[in-house]
């Protein structure tokens, strides 16, 4: 994987943030107890970047998109901030919400054969956004619906847009939940995990058409993923995600070629990396899982399975800061939160071709 | 679409002559002699001899079913052993009675069966939940005949708001018509809409929480939009499943019906020819229902096919 400027990174870090994310922590009451699912995290997506966001299941990443816009069940507690461009969108009316969805954030989600309505044809699905936020009669939407369908990559798409869900290929359908997405020229669009339920070949065509988007629309991206392959192809930015915490924030370059967290170094060693692993090299798991935390507390969350860990990671939470300056790889916009980050560079056996 | 038809108008018909043989055996290996019960009095070995000559009796079975068949695609289901009267033209005055109260009970029961469960699902957890869980537990477990005589006591006997028996025609007097059936056909529907109503809440529940009704809501729409275009059409097709399978109960529950509100309907007229052992009334009238689940099926067949565009598709042989 060769790493190339993207066009996003370099306009993306100048302009205003659209989204800012501040200190958004989300909890949820259970018959079992209170589980805290999101803590503190702040993030800011500039215009036309695509930013991953990485973690294990369960570690809050799917709750931060979901709370982005406000789509979390009633049972969940939010505090904190998210303002898209200057608006101020926890705690806002429903109804003000609604405009904000699918016109300025849109979502795109994992499962496209169950996350679209498998009564309804693809074309009255994507019709019914542009019904609904540009006031457009049935048959406009239906005739913007074919362009859209076009525009994200699908042959034929006259034919295609009277089809049902369950007529078209799992690609195909992941193609018309971006198409439904884009519909309104969103300025935030927020992909949870878009291309974990399909094949690595079609992977790549939604990856592609993603990047199109990004490019030629201006689109912010937030994609969700717990696949490195995934964020090392098209982000600019990665976050790592930790039992609702973020404990690393990098250029994905930066991340790549020197991760400073103990987790996102093991999540790196885990994954397979061709060549690498062709032979006899064992990929090298993370021992243990991801906690179910009742409340946050004062400590690493993460020091129970880290083998760096000692009595100060125990007692307190090591503040996200940017504790890479100063290395020879170290970006200053590497942030981690690590009392012992991993020494630069890094002392794993084989490192590099990422 | 027009092959799937094709193939199930098909089916139809041959499970209806599937059912005409098995009606046609039935009656006839039901114990005594219909001879013996026409002949009274006279029952000398020439009397019967001319009974079972006068009704094709003496004939061989499959000749006796052929002129059956016959006579019942035209129309002709022989004479009331009891009156005297063409079958038929009983049926043309009992049938309008049950297929009226039948019809406005399927009415009622889906208006507020669906009506009911949508608002349990969505209202979960507060009082309108609790109060359509009420009424349908109460409408699932208290018996029609008792539900029945309650209402005639207070909305006819007391109030005098219904009347608490007799039919007039629909063609006669519509208003007139309406007001006499339409406590009937509350009655009747109690129990169908408690079970559409259950059905609807949990078919509802289920799809309110589903991928494509997150998706719904993450495009903004309103939450009527989310609930009747999304979630709604697609409990429908559980909803209607259940009212196929319960359509069997219906008819039933129409003969008691009838019944009690004194109805001169299909119910009544099963029951009065079972108890003088009148078989070609039994005969036709089991024949009838057998020919109205068929046709009903087929029709619950055709709905699903409209809600659900999957099943359009399975329904082509590849």
């Amino acid at each position: 994987m060769t790493t190339v400027e993207r066009p996003g990174t370099a306009s993306g870090l100048l302009g205003a943030p659209v989204l800012e994310i501040r200190d958004l922590s989300v909890s949820f009451t259970t018959e079992g107890g209170t589980v805290s699912a999101v803590h503190r995290v702040s993030l800011d997506l500039a215009p036309g970047e695509i930013v991953g966001m990485v973690g294990e299941s369960g570690c809050g990443k799917s709750v931060t998109a979901m709370s982005i816009a406000g789509l979390l069940p009633s049972s969940a507690r939010i505090s904190g901030s998210v303002r898209l461009r200057g608006t101020e969108l926890v705690g806002t009316r429903e109804s003000v919400l609604r405009r904000v969805r699918g016109k300025e954030i849109a979502y795109i989600f994992q499962e496209p054969m169950t996350s679209l309505n498998p009564v309804l044809t693809v074309g009255r699905q994507i019709g019914e956004v542009l019904q609904v936020h540009e006031r457009m009669s049935r048959p406009a939407a239906r005739a913007r619906a074919v362009e859209l369908l076009s525009l994200v990559g699908i042959p034929s798409a006259s034919k295609r847009v009277d089809n049902y869900p369950h007529q078209l290929s799992g690609g195909m359908r992941q193609r018309v939940m971006i198409a439904m997405a884009v519909a309104c020229g969103p300025k935030v669009l927020v992909a949870d995990e878009p291309t974990t339920a399909l094949d690595v070949t079609v992977q790549a065509g939604i990856l592609q058409v993603l990047r199109d988007l990004r490019d030629r629309l201006g689109t912010t991206i937030l994609i969700i993923t717990h696949d490195l392959g995934v964020i090392a192809d098209v982000a600019d930015r990665v976050v790592v995600m930790y039992a609702g915490r973020v404990v690393e924030r990098a250029q994905v370059t930066d991340l790549f070629a020197h991760p400073l967290h103990r987790y996102t170094a093991g999540l790196l060693s885990a994954s397979p990396t061709p060549g690498k692993h062709a032979g006899t090299a064992r990929l090298q798991e993370i021992p243990g899982l991801v906690p179910v935390l009742s409340s946050q507390p004062d400590a690493c969350t993460f020091a129970d399975r880290c083998p760096a860990a000692d009595s100060q990671c125990r007692d307190s939470a090591p503040p996200l800061e940017g504790v890479g300056t100063g290395t020879a790889l170290g970006a200053k916009d590497h942030l981690a939160a690590c009392w012992h980050p991993c020494p630069a560079p890094r002392t794993q056996p084989e490192e590099t071709n990422l | 679409m027009i092959r799937y038809l094709l193939r199930r108008a098909w089916q139809s018909a041959l499970t209806l002559l599937l059912s005409t043989v098995v009606v046609f055996l039935g009656v006839r290996a039901l114990p005594g002699d219909p001879a013996l019960a026409l002949a009274g009095e006279d029952r000398s070995p020439e009397a019967l001899e001319a009974i079972r000559h006068h009704y094709g009796l003496d004939q061989p079975l499959p000749l006796q079913f052929a002129q059956y068949v016959e006579r019942a695609v035209q129309g002709d289901f022989g004479v009331s052993i009891r009156t005297g009267t063409p079958v038929s033209s009983m049926l043309t005055t009992a049938l309008p009675v049950t297929a009226e109260l039948s019809v406005l009970a399927i009415l009622i029961a889906a208006v507020l069966g669906v009506g009911a469960g949508v608002l349990a699902a969505v209202r979960r957890g507060h009082p309108a939940e609790w109060l359509a869980n009420g009424l349908a537990l109460v409408g699932l477990s208290v018996p029609h005949f008792w539900l029945g005589l309650l209402a005639i006591l207070y909305l006819s006997v007391a109030t005098g708001l219904f009347p608490a028996s007799g039919f007039v025609p629909l063609l006669q007097d519509p208003v007139d018509n309406l007001h006499h059936i339409v406590l009937p056909a509350v009655i009747l529907g109690t129990g169908l809409a408690a079970i559409i109503m259950r059905q609807t809440r949990s078919a509802m529940l289920d799809s309110l929480s589903s991928d494509y009704v997150r998706t719904a809501k993450a495009k903004g729409l309103r939450p009527r939009a989310v609930i009747t275009r999304h979630a709604l059409r697609n409990s429908l097709i559980v909803v209607v499943t259940i009212v196929g399978l319960q359509l069997g109960g219906l008819i039933s529950g129409a003969v008691v019906t009838e019944q009690i509100f004194g109805l001169p309907g299909f119910g009544k007229m099963t029951i009065d020819a079972v108890f003088q052992r009148d078989y070609p009334v039994i005969q036709a009238v089991v024949l009838l229902t057998a020919t109205a689940y068929i046709v009903i099926n087929f029709f619950v067949d055709l709905l699903y096919s409209v809600i659900d565009p999957r099943i359009r598709v399975t329904g082509d042989p590849a």
